[in-house]
């Protein structure tokens, strides 16, 4: 009873605060409930006993990368009232298909996990110490050990791509200065 | 069930009344120990030796007139002090403060919850203690708040990436998450990780004295720049709770620092408790003797120390441990 | 190398000089309740002097209120029934006065003198024009009369 009252709070603040995220004019604000987002989503890892996901989460999300979101509108001044004369690049044609598209993958992502395995909610199917630290580092470094490795070379090449970046900025900056 | 309840609602009470006295005696110890340090003599009316001037202190902040300026965003503003109030307090959920007692016959852990994950739960609510410093500067409305708070995020985005990466040769070295186990492991005073992970320590102690925005990194309230930095258009209670949570800060990381290196409860002759106390007061005491003697550092020497300096030896740091621990 | 200094040495060093300072003796004074010795020759608030046998030293001669720079004193003279002079009205304007002593020494009957009297504050600019009563109720009891005026006399 406690569990379904968790979860459905849990998920109604999380989608709602989505929403909400989307819809809001002020950017601080949808940064704002970006965060209640995650925190409500770590809520429901937690739920599925999975504390390690819902941690990283946190840390990453709403620790690390949220900040630099905020950081940056802080340092833009955004006050939302920029967003009124922003240029849409996608074709009209192009928007609605992805919008389809995303809305496919949801389907079958649904279908894969909720439909096919007879309703059977997702806390029940919980392993023993699924999501913990252990099974989480087991799985990451032999059955995903590739795609694992594919991702670290991803970062790092972003991590080289925007020094790059940033170098050849203040290179110029000192060349016209 | 309900005894469960009971229990966990006694030991948070506990927790929260301890951690607010400590917050006031904290503030007490500062000037007390800076005016030592400056050849004064620090608080000495109310009270003897000054003791009851953090009453003083609050009752006076209290009664203050709440002073919200026309140009703030009115939500944000008063939301900011209860964003940064609360995870400083949430962190001490995870931090034992004893090993496990019976009373009345029943077993009791003198930690509220003993999470598997506990030193990540420390780091994702800690890492949430910013967004009340950022939101306050930006919710003001003026530019010194504004100033401060740019300054804070940058800085905690800096340091908390060396923060978590000096934690993890404890964890390759303990093999757990758990902050009971980290302390259990530490037994002996040779065994404190501050001996088998100096230079982690080191990382570590510095980037919390920057995670909690104290001097010398205190620029995100670099009064002689910024007035007040994030805190300038606060006022009574709103101002008095940032202050609160300045200093529960510095008590977590220094429970954290004990628990993590300097054998947390662990100590011979004296119950684990007074042990736990000792320590982190011995703690504290060094944090105000830092602000008493390190000059504060400029904003560019502050970027380059965190991401040139101690990132690179934590990273280090962490694969030598690695490389031991494989050894 | 520099850097290593800096960082094994120098900032250490730095700490433990802070260490040093907590032990030793604050410099603080409780003001209020512990006063500090003033200084022999220190200007405070006036006073008049009178003569052994009570009557009133000033003769109302006005050559303070000429030595005075700040123009603080304001006096009225009469006469008294064995045909001395003597100040009707004396009085200084402490808010005016820059406790400059000029007046003490320009006193030829010795008459004014400087105090240790350095606390007077309110909340009303009247009262800080002194009357001659009150500078001559002002007269410290226990310091003796003879040693201030050598006092004065040694800065001539």
């Amino acid at each position: 009873m406690l569990d379904l009252i968790v979860f459905y709070t849990a998920a109604i603040v999380a989608i709602g605060s989505a929403v909400m995220m989307i819809i809001q004019r002020n950017p601080v604000a949808s940064v704002l409930y970006l965060i209640v987002s995650l925190v409500a989503q770590a809520v429901l890892y937690i739920q599925l006993s999975a504390l390690f996901v819902g941690a990283l989460l946190i840390i990453v999300y709403a620790g690390a990368i949220l900040v630099l979101f905020l950081f940056v509108i802080m340092i833009l001044n955004l006050r939302g009232e920029r967003f009124d004369t922003e240029t849409n690049k996608l074709g009209t044609g192009t928007k609605y298909t992805l919008a389809v598209v995303f809305f496919l993958e949801l389907v079958m992502v649904f279908r894969e996990f909720a439909v096919s395995r007879n309703g059977a909610s997702m806390a029940t199917r919980a392993i023993e110490n699924f999501g913990d630290v252990k099974p989480v580092a087991e799985l990451l470094y032999t059955k995903y050990l590739f795609q694992f490795e594919l991702t670290s070379i991803l970062l790092l090449v972003a991590v080289v791509g925007a020094v790059v970046m940033a170098k050849k900025d203040s290179d110029d900056r000192e060349g016209n200065s | 069930m309900l005894e469960y309840a009971i229990i966990a609602a006694i030991k948070v009470t506990t927790i929260i009344v301890v951690v607010l006295t400590g917050c006031a005696y904290a503030t007490w110890l500062e000037r007390k120990l800076l005016g030592h340090l400056q050849h004064r003599i620090g608080p000495a009316y109310a009270g003897p030796y000054g003791l009851l001037q953090p009453i003083a202190d609050a009752v006076k902040l209290i009664f203050k007139e709440d002073i919200v300026p026309d140009r703030v965003e009115k939500v944000t503003h008063s939301l900011a002090p209860i964003i940064s109030f609360i995870p400083a307090f949430l962190s001490f959920a995870v931090i034992p403060v004893g090993d496990t007692v019976s009373i009345f016959g029943r077993q009791i852990d003198p930690v509220i919850s003993d999470l598997n994950i506990g030193v990540l739960f420390i780091f994702a609510v800690t890492s949430l203690g910013v967004y009340g410093i950022v939101l306050a500067g930006w919710s003001s409305g003026c530019k010194y708040s504004l100033l401060g708070g740019v300054r804070s995020s940058a800085q905690m985005i800096s340091y908390e990436i060396a923060y978590g990466l000096s934690i993890i040769g404890v964890i390759l070295l303990a093999g757990t998450l758990s902050m009971q186990d980290l302390v259990t492991q530490q037994s002996s005073i040779f065994d404190w990780f501050i001996f088998r992970q100096p230079l982690g320590f080191i990382i570590f102690v510095i980037c919390g004295v920057a995670e909690t925005n104290r001097a010398p990194f205190d620029l995100p309230e670099a009064e002689s720049e910024l007035v007040a930095g994030y805190l300038t258009e606060y006022s009574s209670m709103k101002y008095s709770m940032f202050f609160v949570a300045e200093y529960a800060n510095m008590i977590t990381v220094s429970c954290v620092v004990t628990t993590f290196f300097l054998g947390g409860w662990q100590g011979p002759l004296l119950p684990p408790i007074l042990w736990f106390a000792i320590k982190v007061f011995l703690f504290m005491a060094f944090y105000i003797w830092i602000r008493g003697t390190l000059p504060r550092f400029r904003y560019d020497q502050l970027m380059n120390f965190g991401w040139k300096i101690l990132f690179p030896l934590a990273l280090l740091n962490t694969m030598l441990t690695a490389w031991i621990k494989l050894w | 190398m520099g850097v290593f200094r800096e960082v094994f040495l120098a900032i250490p060093m730095g700490f433990y000089t802070t260490l040093k300072h907590l032990f030793k003796k604050p410099v603080t004074r409780k003001y209020p309740y512990e006063k500090r010795e003033m200084a022999p020759r220190y200007r405070g608030r006036h006073y008049l002097e009178r003569y052994e046998d009570g009557s009133e030293r000033c003769v109302c001669c006005g050559l303070c209120a000429a030595a005075c720079p700040a123009d603080a004193i304001y006096m009225e003279g009469a006469e008294n029934a064995k045909g001395e002079r003597y100040a009707k009205v004396y009085e200084i304007n402490l808010l005016r006065c820059i406790f400059c002593g000029f007046c003490e020494e320009a006193c030829p009957e010795e008459a004014i003198f400087l105090g240790h009297d350095y606390e007077f504050s309110a909340d009303n600019r009247d009262v800080f024009i002194y009357t001659k009563e009150q500078m001559l109720a002002n007269r410290p009891k226990d310091k003796p009369f003879k040693k201030i005026i050598r006092r004065v006399k040694r800065i001539f």
